[in-house]
């Protein structure tokens, strides 16, 4: 005779809940920590920038935004998927399961293209002090610059920070790191051309750009694996995990209720990501 | 939470979690258009973003996570949790009164 383990599906009665809910709420408090840890980190970071120094609408508020409202719509169909297992709808909880996962890949997706804007965009400081900002339009193959061979071509402007002070440098700070700033506004982007022997030295927007871009990275990349783990899990019980709806209904319920809640924190932790990295 | 329910009353639940699901979106709108409005000092616009993600992080926890009807366990999980969380916040202002002797500060 097989025997079951206590409590995997009715509540405990000294708590009123069953295993894996306590489970995925110790897990969730332990998540809590670790994107606790990171947001302070940013706080730190970013009080400690110097002034004019720490970047200001440097992504795209409009894709930030369109991002929210996926991942917010995924939270609803999610809750949903979880009603019609209560419901015992098996076709309204397919239905809403599949939408979930396919606004998970939706919203990692638009994050890819995020990504991709900032490895290719350029930060280049030339030979003579200025610097070239803008997104990679073309690199000739025998571009090299330790052998100094070849162009690349941008399509930005130049900012000149040399011999600058005050209120005159703070200006021209504010064309590279506040885009919302009038300053930045004003500036025309056009196609620039470099000889390698013109540039000092060159990187992207990537992790290691600036304080900005290493947290940004980090807080996003993590919550992008939390976005993929959940979709991992939930198209599994959309799938072939589905097959315990008729074996054993509860159980099933138990586990949409658990990856919802997984699904639910992924959520809550955007909803502070976007206003603190987009926004502010 | 409420598993003790019927089935029959979830369509209950469910036009409440359509009403969270519009409220979400409406926070996501109003977050949005606050940062666009010049409040005076950059503290203001982060103070206004914060407590609007604050009121929709309620919503997602208090409803689609059903918080605002757990067990006395969960909450005991979340309360030594929100107690941790602070401390690490906290670790930050007291970072900034640590100073080395004879610091020049200006």
């Amino acid at each position: 005779m097989t025997e079951i383990l206590p409590y995997i599906v009715k509540p405990r009665e000294d708590t009123g809940l069953y295993n894996a809910k306590v489970g995925i709420w110790l897990f969730l408090a332990s998540e809590v920590m670790l994107f606790g840890a990171l947001f302070s980190a940013y706080i730190l970071l970013r009080v400690g920038a110097p002034e004019g120094y720490w970047p200001h609408g440097w992504l795209n508020i409009p894709v930030g935004t369109a991002n929210t409202v996926v991942l917010i719509t995924s939270s609803i169909t999610t809750v949903m998927a979880w009603a019609s297992c209560k419901m015992n709808q098996l076709g309204r909880f397919k239905l809403f399961h599949a939408c979930t996962v396919l606004l998970a890949l939706t919203f990692v997706g638009i994050k890819s293209y995020e990504y991709h804007d900032k490895f290719t965009h350029y930060s280049i400081k030339l030979a003579d002090g200025k610097i070239a900002d803008g997104h990679l339009v073309e690199k000739t193959k025998d571009f090299n610059l330790a052998q100094k061979t070849g162009e690349v071509v941008i399509h930005g402007h130049e900012v000149n920070l040399v011999n600058k002070s005050g209120d005159e440098l703070q200006k021209e700070l504010r064309v590279i790191y506040d885009l919302r700033s009038p300053e930045a506004r004003k500036v025309r982007h056009t196609e620039l051309k470099y000889r390698a022997s013109q540039i000092a030295s060159l990187e992207t927007y990537g992790p290691r750009h600036n304080t900005y871009t290493a947290i940004y990275f980090t807080l996003t990349g993590l919550h992008a694996l939390h976005v993929i783990a959940g979709a991992i899990v939930i198209g599994f019980l959309w799938g072939p995990g589905s097959e315990l709806w008729q074996t054993d209904h509860e159980r099933f319920t138990n586990r949409i209720e658990v990856s919802g809640l997984f699904w639910h924190f992924v959520d809550l932790v955007w909803i502070f990501l976007f206003p603190v990295l987009y926004l502010l | 939470m409420s598993d003790e329910h019927p089935p029959d009353h979830f369509s209950h639940h469910v036009r409440r979690y359509l009403f969270v699901f519009y409220a979400l979106l409406f926070g996501t709108l109003i977050t949005v258009g606050a940062s666009y409005i010049p409040f005076g000092h950059r503290a203001v616009n982060i103070g206004v973003a914060l407590f609007i993600a604050c009121g929709k992080g309620f919503l997602v926890a208090g409803y689609f996570m059903h918080l605002i009807s757990e067990r006395k366990m969960i909450y005991g999980i979340m309360a030594f949790t929100a107690f941790f969380f602070i401390g690490l916040m906290f670790l930050i202002v007291f970072s900034f009164a640590d100073f080395p002797p004879l610091t020049v500060r200006h």
